[in-house]
């Protein structure tokens, strides 16, 4: 399985592999929300840790359709659902790779662009943590939603359709993190609530993809 | 003789054929009844004025918006597991009528808000839920669009129903955590079902009474047409193939 | 029509709306039904026919 995670992760950090991808994206949400929404610092700082979740599970669904999209059309899932590795585990470790790859990446930049955004310095810490509890949790529904139109051409937009709604809890929890965490109050119960999802999503989800691989690699 | 006798897709065609039928007038004759009856025969409400008489149509499509998942999930499991291919049909039959539920929910709900709020729309947990509700059928019935074969179209959904049924639960909460500190008071004058004397009960009863037969009606005859529309795809391949 | 006073545009949009959409997905799922009845009939006589 390690084997599989280094494997992956070649792949994306390769040239059209998606690696910094993720990232300049980010950047380019972050440069037009102002442009969008007007340069009051004021008005930024309120919904700058919105924007930044925003951002962050915008970023993520754009590399989704990779996970599994390029080894079905070559043919190695098959050979991975016959693997003596389980397909769950090949999945949490797809899962993995691309949190390494997108979600990681985000985890690390977020200050500067939470700087761009006028955010608060006390919602700093609080923006780096809640992504990083949070970012997993994306990754592996994405793989769960990837997992369900693996078989489809252009599944692109489907697949958004499909994740957006499931990214639901962890964008609010997240995103009540930082702005409670950046005003001073209490963030215990949406921080337990925002790393129960993710442990739940990555212990359970991996069983629901592999489901749905397999329904597909019929 | 159980229930599973009405799996077999030919029973199941020829129990439903005048049962539909009779269950769609009744439900339309119900509904009538106690929409009439509460429009025109019930009075106003002393905080509320004349909106309160949007409770008919709110509470009933509310309800049934979960419901109509509800039956859905129920619906996949059973395919999951005993691989009723009457089941899976139900809940793809479903999910539209659940869907419609929900925006009547959402539209009288919002309008029902409007002399509160002042708004057309409010982000109020409810509501919200309810969108987020629409969202996810929107997805289940965008998934079964787009998948050729029935089987692994039928397979696909049911996970995607039960993973979601899941995450609706959650965002449920979610959205409860995310708006519980505004509209605290104001929002509850939504949750008619606390203060509902009986001069509005009867004929909400009578309105709640009547969609549910409506919905059981419209599903049972979209079941008819899907169980047809899947013999259909069927012979349409047969005659590609043998072209 | 009872005096729905100053909310007479809420409730009758309720109505409206609400009723539009119950025939909205009604006639639809009855129109989906009797065209696909056909067209299986159709199918079915070209099989037998």
């Amino acid at each position: 399985m390690i084997r599989l995670l280094l494997r992956d992760l070649r792949l994306a950090v390769r040239a059209g592999g998606g690696f910094g991808l993720a990232l300049a994206f980010f950047l380019i949400v972050v440069v037009l929300v102002p442009l969008g929404v007007g340069p009051e610092a004021a008005l930024l700082s309120v919904i700058a840790p919105g924007i930044l979740w925003l951002g962050a599970l915008l970023a993520c669904l754009l590399s989704l359709d990779r996970i599994f999209a390029l080894d079905h059309e070559d043919g190695s899932l098959d050979l991975l659902a016959t693997a003596p590795v389980p397909l769950e585990g090949a999945v949490a470790v797809k899962a993995l790779a691309h949190w390494l790859t997108t979600g990681l990446p985000l985890v690390l930049a977020a200050p500067v662009f939470g700087l761009l955004l006028s955010l608060p310095a006390s919602g700093q810490p609080w923006l780096v943590v809640s992504l990083a509890l949070g970012t997993p949790a994306l990754s592996i529904i994405g793989a769960f939603g990837a997992a369900l139109t693996v078989g489809l051409k252009r599944g692109g937009l489907l697949l958004s359709l499909l994740v957006l709604p499931l990214y639901v809890p962890t964008l609010v929890f997240g995103a009540e993190v930082v702005r409670r965490g950046a005003q001073g109050l209490a963030v215990e119960t949406p921080l337990a609530m925002l790393a129960g999802i993710t442990f739940g999503a990555v212990a359970l989800l991996p069983f629901a993809a592999a489901a749905a691989l397999r329904i597909n690699l019929r | 003789m159980s229930i599973w006798q009405y799996a077999n897709p030919a029973k199941f065609m020829a129990t439903t054929r005048k049962l539909t039928r009779w269950l769609g007038i009744l439900a339309v004759v119900t509904l009538a009844v106690g929409l009439i009856w509460g429009f025109f025969l019930t009075p106003d409400d002393y905080r509320q004025g004349s909106t309160v008489k949007i409770i008919y149509l709110h509470v009933p499509s509310a309800l049934l918006a979960i419901n109509g998942w509800m039956t859905m999930l129920v619906a996949s499991l059973i395919w999951l597991v005993r691989r009723h291919h009457v089941s899976a049909l139900v809940a793809k039959a479903t999910a539209p009528v659940g869907a419609t539920m929900t925006i009547i929910a959402l539209f009288t709900g919002a309008v029902w808000g409007q002399p509160m709020w002042g708004t057309w729309w409010a982000w109020d947990p409810r509501l919200t839920s309810f969108l987020i509700l629409f969202l996810f059928y929107l997805g289940y019935m965008a998934l079964w669009a787009a998948i050729e074969d029935p089987d692994t179209a039928a397979d696909l959904t049911s996970v995607l129903c039960l993973v979601g049924s899941v995450f609706a639960v959650l965002s449920r909460y979610a959205v409860l955590f995310w708006n519980q500190g505004l509209h605290q008071g104001a929002s509850l004058s939504m949750d008619a079902e606390e203060n509902v004397s009986d001069v509005f009960y009867l004929p909400l009863l009578t309105a709640m009474a009547g969609f549910v037969l409506l919905f059981v009606a419209l599903v049972l005859l979209r079941t008819r047409t899907e169980i047809r529309a899947r013999r259909l795809h069927a012979l349409r391949l047969r005659e590609r193939m043998a072209a | 029509m009872p005096d729905l006073g100053k909310y007479a545009v809420e409730v009758l949009s309720a109505y409206a709306g609400g009723l539009a959409l119950l025939a909205l997905i009604g006639g639809q799922s009855l129109l989906r039904a009797r065209r696909v009845a056909r067209q299986l009939r159709q199918a079915e006589g070209r099989r037998d026919g």
